[in-house]
């Protein structure tokens, strides 16, 4: 079957889905979004999160065809989703851009440099949040979903927030500290 | 395999009456998993996300009429009041991707022995509303729908409009064992509600059993120990023999199984624990009520 939906605020289709297929499946392979991580297949793990109509969800448990004329923004459309957030009016990113992505060579080792990034994900480099990485985009749309709903979360609201989200190499602090940094950082209007 | 999209709730009726065998997809949090891991292949997936029907509900004068659809993040932020027990069970559900997608007719759907929502459902009392093209709606107690280990009452041309869950009349508590608090299945749960209009207390206990059960035996003997002791009118402590003999009854209601996440004796060991102090914490919530009322 065919399914049109909204993807990063651009229209998109995706052809010869499966009916029993997953929305992530579709955003990865069919469309080669390849940010939205593929880990449990059964929502335990939090590494597939995306925003469905603004909610976060685990996108393995989406079947495709449920995506039908909805709003989907991956990891891939967080830097525009919190641009458009802040200052408002984005055409969307196109598939191909979003296909691109990645954190362009710096100067140095810091990763992020000459491409932008949503605030969290400046805030995850920033404070050493990334270990393997895997875990990481599932927890980017997380966390800033939370900071949109609640600009100034307690520890207990990160810890809450986040809890679908397992990431096995960090023990979790430098999350923590990567949200609180980004939560200080927005208050500031850094 | 076929997607049947639906956008009424007369066409998902329609829809299930023409392929009994269409398996209804909500939340997705139960039936996705299946098919991820290809242990299920149904031929029809009826997809009633666009039945915008199922994620409303409306407060009556006696009970919440809960949209099967309603997500346990919306029952959480917005049904805390008239549903407490119900409130606190859909805050154990897994986690809150979970909790956006996932709602109460999902889990009356897969009838799990391990659903959250059941020993909540069974304590507060609760009437499931399910409909057929063929022969309309019919009302089923919760006491009637589960019939055997993720088995339920429904018809196979039949879907699960709503639950009628009564309002809370008095305080309602919820109580699950697991490894950690997020993203975990119940090694068993215990629901109780006081219900002081009526001077009655239920029970509702799950993962210990082949279905969701009430503790009756356990119920009726602390019905007779409050009246018998005035306790209701009194508002005293209740008599730790009573409370004792009251978790012995609900942990002997149990039918446990060893299995991986616990055996069948620290099941019945936990229930007892379970009942004892979500007991002690209703009545105290209950004895505080009367203290403020009286001051008032």
């Amino acid at each position: 079957m065919r399914v049109n939906f909204t993807v990063n605020g651009r229209p998109q289709e995706a052809d010869d889905v499966w009916e029993g297929e997953s929305l992530l499946y579709v955003l990865r392979e069919r469309l080669g979004l390849p940010g939205s991580k593929n880990a449990c297949e059964q929502g335990e793990c939090g590494s597939c999160t995306v925003r469905l109509d603004g909610v976060p969800v685990c996108s393995c448990l989406v079947a495709a065809g449920q995506a039908e004329g909805r709003d989907v923004v991956t990891v891939e459309g967080l830097g525009d989703h919190a641009r458009q957030r802040s200052c408002g009016g984005s055409d969307g990113v196109p598939l191909d851009a979003a296909k691109g992505w990645a954190a362009k060579a710096g100067t140095d080792s810091q990763a992020g440099e000459g491409v932008e990034l949503a605030p969290i994900q400046q805030a995850f480099i920033d404070a050493g949040a990334v270990q393997c990485g895997f875990c990481t985009p599932g927890l980017l749309v997380a966390s800033d979903e939370l900071l949109e709903r609640n600009p100034n979360p307690s520890d207990a609201d990160i810890r809450e927030a986040l809890s679908g989200n397992l990431c096995r190499c960090t023990g979790y602090e430098k999350i923590m500290d990567a949200v609180r940094l980004a939560a200080a950082r927005q208050s500031e209007g850094v | 395999m076929d997607f049947l999209r639906p956008a009424s709730w007369e066409e998902a009726l329609a829809a299930k009456g023409e392929h009994p065998t269409a398996v209804p997809i909500a939340g997705g949090t139960d039936v996705m998993v299946e098919i991820n891991f290809d242990h299920r292949r149904p031929e029809y997936l009826l997809d009633l996300n666009r039945v915008g029907d199922l994620y409303e509900w409306e407060t009556g004068e006696d009970s919440v009429r809960l949209g099967a659809s309603v997500p346990y993040s919306t029952i959480m932020e917005q049904l805390r009041a008239e549903l407490p027990g119900l409130a606190l069970a859909s805050h154990t559900v897994a986690s809150p991707q979970i909790r956006n997608r996932g709602g109460v007719g999902g889990n009356l759907g897969t009838a799990s022995p391990a659903g959250d929502a059941h020993p909540a459902l069974l304590a507060a009392g609760a009437e499931v509303e399910v409909a057929s093209a063929a022969r309309g709606t019919r009302m089923i107690p919760i006491d009637a729908f589960y019939t055997g280990v993720k088995r339920n009452a429904l018809e196979p041309d039949e879907l699960i409009r709503a639950v009628h869950v009564k309002k809370a009349d008095g305080p309602q508590q919820y109580s699950k064992v697991g490894t950690r608090n997020a993203m975990v299945i119940a090694v068993c749960a215990f629901g109780l509600a006081l219900h002081p209009r009526t001077r009655t207390v239920r029970t509702g206990i799950g993962s210990a059993a082949p279905t969701p059960v009430r503790a009756e035996a356990a119920e009726e003997f602390l019905n007779a120990a409050l009246a018998e002791g005035g306790f209701w009118d009194n508002g005293k402590i209740i008599t730790p023999s009573v409370a004792k003999q009251f978790a012995d009854l609900c942990a002997a209601a149990c039918n446990p199984i060893d299995d991986v996440r616990g055996t069948a004796s620290y099941r019945r060991h936990a229930v007892g624990v379970m009942a004892r102090r979500t007991l002690t914490w209703t009545w105290e919530s209950y004895r505080g009520a009367r203290r403020t009322e009286g001051a008032a």
